[in-house]
């Protein structure tokens, strides 16, 4: 089986599972007091902000072996993990304010997380323009790898700063230091979403790694 | 570790003198922050916010907006007769160069910001004097991160087509939590809160500091050499 079809194999069971997983999380799953129906979309965009930051972990990662190795694979799975990662964001920062609204009155604000959320949207964007605008491959891939690992770096910080400033954003339900504070039918269902959009992340990003692989041989 | 540092100096004292044998750099980038101050003093309506209010904002994005204009030519200076070529066959080390550009863009864009405070002061009628000390603490904190991010991306996007938009694009991200900091710290110095407060806020900044430039120092062999 070629890389191309194992990627949509595995896109294809993502989708399916996560159907499943939205059934669970729309009728068997309890409704949450005070949010009302609106709490549902937790289970879109909560696994969606884990796929973008997998995403942009990863890109700093195979940077890191890329420069220490100067194999183009890892280069080209940086490249691949990027242009998911921004999918993923876009996701992200769709469904917030569709929550947002009816639970904060408003469709955004200059909250810090979300503000930074965007600026990673960003640089992810930023990436992206990188390394469409150098046209020979040893070059873009020691640049972008040099603008990867400073991304993943700047990720601590957007962390941080989120304690730091006033913040309206829901602070974390599952990683942190004392127990996760949510039901055990709602964290089942939300970790079967992180499940899910995991799987979606490794079939897109396969699929688009084999596509990069077909491209550097036409090119 | 001494050579390296004493061969960073003398490149930076090479981009130094240029910068004041030349003087359009530097006049420009002065102009240009007088003109940014001028902008925002009518892109405001005095009667509905308070000046006070509005000053660590409008402080903070004239010094990004100068260092995101002073930050392109500092590789730029390079391309010319192949200049960096040049740089790049003499017998110094890689980190020297990076540290050197670091140095020579912070000694520049301090010098614009400390001629932009206070005229900053003297059009917004904000009493600097008073927290000078801290003030220009913070600056040369906050100002550290912005040159050490920005001189590194300014050598991954000299070749690039439209380097002179795609450095703001790559830069402006990175420059989100100092710019938090450095806003949230002079807020606080203007209207006379201890600095206990902002005790958070400092470590951020010198955090971030620490862990750009070094990992620039680390990374910046990698935006030269083939």
């Amino acid at each position: 089986m070629t890389l191309q079809s194992r990627g949509r194999w595995i896109t294809a069971s993502g989708l399916l599972f996560l159907a499943a997983v939205y059934v669970r999380a729309i009728w068997f799953t309890p409704v949450e007091r005070l949010q009302g129906g609106a709490q549902k979309i937790f289970y879109l965009h909560a696994p969606a902000a884990w796929s973008t930051l997998l995403a942009m972990g990863l890109v700093g990662v195979a940077s890191i072996l890329y420069l220490l190795m100067k194999d183009e694979r890892f280069d080209r799975f940086a490249a691949a993990s990027a242009e998911v990662g921004t999918a993923f964001a876009c996701v992200m920062l769709t469904t917030g304010p569709l929550w947002a609204k009816p639970i904060w009155g408003t469709w955004w604000t200059w909250d810090a997380r979300l503000t930074l959320t965007l600026f990673l949207f960003f640089l992810f964007i930023g990436y992206q323009l990188l390394r469409g605008a150098i046209a020979e491959p040893g070059t873009r891939a020691r640049f972008s790898a040099v603008l990867g690992i400073f991304g993943m770096v700047l990720v601590p910080f957007i962390h941080l700063s989120v304690y730091l400033f006033r913040t309206l954003h829901p602070q974390p339900i599952v990683l942190k230091p004392s127990a996760p504070s949510l039901p055990d039918s709602m964290l089942l269902t939300l970790l079967l979403s992180f499940l899910a959009f995991t799987m979606l992340y490794v079939g897109f990003v396969t699929q688009r790694y084999a596509l990069g692989g077909a491209q550097s041989h036409v090119g | 570790m001494g050579g390296l540092l004493r061969d960073a100096w003398v490149l930076a004292r090479k981009d130094l003198a240029l910068e004041v044998r030349t003087r359009t750099g530097i006049v420009s980038a002065v102009v240009f922050t007088a003109l940014v101050l001028t902008v925002f003093n009518f892109g405001r309506d005095p009667t509905a916010v308070a000046v006070i209010d509005l000053a660590p904002s409008i402080l903070w994005v004239t010094f990004t907006f100068a260092g995101v204009l002073s930050l392109n030519r500092a590789f730029q200076l390079e391309l010319e007769n192949q200049a960096l070529e040049g740089l790049l066959v003499s017998p110094i080390d890689r980190r020297s160069l990076y540290l050197g550009k670091l140095c020579a863009n912070l000694v520049f864009l301090l010098l614009v910001e400390a001629v932009g405070l206070p005229m900053f002061a003297l059009f917004f009628n904000v009493a600097v004097l008073k927290v000078l000390l801290p003030l220009a603490g913070l600056i040369v904190l906050a100002t550290v991160g912005f040159v050490a991010v920005g001189t590194l991306l300014s050598a991954l996007v000299i070749r690039v087509r439209f380097a002179e938009l795609m450095l703001p694009v790559l830069l402006l991200p990175f420059l989100i939590p100092p710019l938090i900091g450095a806003v949230q710290v002079t807020a606080r110095l203007f209207s006379g809160r201890p600095l206990s407060e902002v005790v958070g806020w400092l470590k951020l900044l010198l955090a971030y500091d620490i862990v750009f430039v070094s990992l620039a120092t680390l990374l910046f062999p990698a935006t030269v050499d083939e």
